[in-house]
């Protein structure tokens, strides 16, 4: 019989200590799903499909449960990990009066890329996104955890330039 | 009229206005001391009833009046979800108490549970707010720390426990049983109702789901009683058997083409032009207005002319709007083409579909693609009554979907046409010279052509 073949692991002992330590907070280990993605997210920019199995180990799921629940929000990458950093341009309503979709393709002319895209460098994630409850600030944008609040063409560059 | 004096915001300017220090020395946990200290449950529960207080989360229902449907004597657990899942464009009143003074909103969740017999608490904020969750974080490990939350706070008898729980960017999960479904890691789908969460929500169990602001005002109320709350803002309106009164203080967003956009409180009540003309410094550039959402996106949309809309719980309906919504007025000067604002806001819809219901996830695809073929220049007059067909025919009002998400998607349509048809008219007729008046059938191919 040929032993099983080894696979590597994805998920290292720290994210599955962070992950186990939810498990208590709810009546159920599916509740984890959500929190469990973030972990692996935050640590790797992305959600491997073997991180899935493993998630799926240790709350006692399918992983196609695992998937499925994922696969509904757009926010979990899986393919590749995002950029270093990752940056969502508002196009809703009030952005949108302010002038951000000329921002955002600003942004992409001169990085090469499409909305949703990583540079070649892999520094830079840029998406659009919808209403970032910042209105406000109209144009914004949320740079990882940076908020840049009415955006003209100059401060767009001079984030691009920053990188 | 005298000076409105805030409430919510009083103290959002005082330095470290985040910290348990801060909150305690303006009188914070007052309140839960009061309570604890000798009331019960259902003395809560009748003050907040007695104030008349609705949601603020959107849907303006009776909150004490929502705690009432509770099954009575349950032997437990009931859950409490707290909706900071603010998404709703246009709207960030949410996110200012959670980044400004989250013990406030933390107050008002405890003393909330303890009238719901609730002793878990998921406290579910939307993924794009990193300031507000490290406060809301760093301000429940204080309330931990100083006796107000875990086992027998204040020597009460009463324990309680508060978890955040982070969205992943998803319209959806704000709707309450789709945030009930997303905490259970499933899918955000929301859920046939009945049964309503109050019989069986999170994890099958009794659940209330309020809003943040709703949670901060019952801090107020247990504060200063029912009777001071009930003295701010608009009784029932005798001609509306169903409006039950717009009580007290309401925090309004204002943004697009206003001189000094904010978040701003007043009595509810106030109307689209004092907002913008009082609080927001009026038009930006001296423009003519030219139309406004009155409470997020879904809302729908208000002409110029109709500015003289009070932001209560039954104005914007008298205007044909969908209500007050989360009262985040959006305003659009005489620049602006409801044409592109109608794409912006069919593309809003259409990425925000959970697809589970068909009307609902065909019917804001199309509107988009239709509104994609108008701005293209291959819009026909016919698209506008397809469009208005789509309006009226999805949502939980003509009964074709789960969740008011339709409904959302359904007003702007309705209301953008309805009441700016002309720009419509002439933008189609203007950009598709040859073909505007046509009525067969577009061939697929066409169509997939333009996106
Ligand atoms: C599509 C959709 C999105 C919603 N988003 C939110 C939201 O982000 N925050 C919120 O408090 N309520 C939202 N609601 C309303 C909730 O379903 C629910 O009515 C509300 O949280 C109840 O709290 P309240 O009674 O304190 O207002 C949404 C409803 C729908 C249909
Ligand atoms: S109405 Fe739309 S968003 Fe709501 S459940 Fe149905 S498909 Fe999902
Ligand atoms: S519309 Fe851009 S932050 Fe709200």
């Amino acid at each position: 019989m040929n032993p099983a073949p080894v696979r590597k692991r994805v998920l290292t002992d720290e994210m599955v200590a962070k992950i186990k330590a939810y498990i208590p907070r709810y009546p159920s280990k599916q509740a984890v799903t959500l929190p469990a993605l973030h972990v692996v997210n935050e640590a790797l920019r992305h959600v491997p499909l073997g991180a899935i199995v493993e998630i799926a180990e240790i709350l006692e799921l399918s992983p196609a449960q695992v998937q499925d629940t994922l696969s509904f929000y757009g926010f979990f990458k899986q393919d590749k990990p995002h950029g270093e950093v990752r940056a969502w341009v508002c196009r809703s309503v009030s952005c949108y009066l302010m002038g951000a979709d000329a921002l955002l393709n600003r942004m992409c002319d001169r990085l090469h890329i499409h909305p949703g895209d990583t540079t070649s460098d892999g520094k830079l994630t840029l998406e659009y996104a919808e209403c970032l409850g910042a209105c406000e600030h109209a144009p914004c944008m949320l740079a990882g955890e940076t908020l840049h609040t009415s955006l003209t063409p100059e401060k767009a560059d001079a984030f691009l330039d920053n990188l | 009229m005298a000076e409105f004096e805030p409430i919510l915001l009083a103290n959002i300017a005082k330095p470290d206005s985040h910290t348990r220090r801060v909150y305690e020395s303006t009188g914070g946990y007052a309140a839960l001391r009061k309570v604890l200290g000798g009331q019960t449950p259902n003395d809560v529960k009748e003050t907040v009833k007695a104030s008349g207080l609705r949601g603020r989360g959107g849907a303006g229902f009776p909150t004490g009046l929502k705690w009432t449907f509770l099954p009575k004597d349950h032997p437990g657990p009931i859950y409490f979800c707290l909706n900071a899942d603010e998404s709703e464009p246009g709207t960030f009143n949410n996110r200012y108490l959670m980044e400004l003074d989250p013990h406030q909103v933390i107050e008002g969740l405890i003393l909330s549970c303890f009238a719901t017999s609730a002793s878990t608490a998921y406290f579910y904020m939307r993924y794009e707010y990193p300031l507000a969750w490290k406060r809301v974080q760093q301000a429940v490990d204080e309330c931990y720390e100083a006796g107000y939350l875990g086992k027998n706070i204040l020597g009460s008898g009463y324990s309680l426990d508060i978890f955040l729980h982070r969205g992943a960017a998803a319209y959806i999960c704000g709707e309450e049983t789709g945030l009930i479904e997303s905490i259970e890691g499933r899918r955000a789908w929301p859920r046939i109702k009945p049964p309503f969460p109050a019989v069986e929500g999170l994890f099958r169990k009794p659940t209330v789901v309020n809003n943040v602001e709703t949670v901060a005002c019952v801090r107020h109320i247990m504060d200063r009683g029912a009777d001071w709350f009930k003295s701010m803002g608009v009784p029932p309106d005798p001609k509306n058997p169903r409006d039950a009164g717009s009580y007290g203080p309401k925090l309004y967003c204002l943004s697009g083409h206003v001189n000094k956009p904010g978040c701003y409180e007043a009595p509810l009540g106030l109307t689209v032009n004092q907002l913008i003309d009082q609080y927001g410094g009026g038009m930006r550039g001296g423009k003519k207005p030219k139309a406004a959402i009155p409470g997020g996106i879904s809302m729908g949309l208000l002409k110029a002319s109709e500015f003289d809309c009070p932001l209560d719980f039954n104005g914007p309906g008298k205007y044909a709007c969908l209500g007050l919504g989360t009262a985040a007025v959006v305003v659009m000067d005489e620049t602006v083409s409801m044409v592109d604002f109608l794409h912006n806001s069919c593309q809003f819809f259409a990425h925000e579909s959970c697809g589970q219901c068909t009307p609902c996830r065909e019917g804001t695809a199309w509107s988009l693609r239709l509104m994609k073929r108008i701005l293209a220049g291959k819009g026909r007059l016919k698209d506008l009554d397809l469009l208005l067909e789509i309006g009226d025919t999805i949502g939980i009002m003509p009964g074709t979907t789960i969740c008011g998400l339709a409904d959302g998607a359904a007003w702007p349509i309705k209301n953008a046409i309805r009441k700016f048809r002309g720009d419509f008219e002439d933008h189609i007729k203007r950009t598709n010279p040859e073909g505007w008046m046509r009525t067969d059938p577009v061939p697929a191919l066409d169509l997939v052509e333009i996106h």
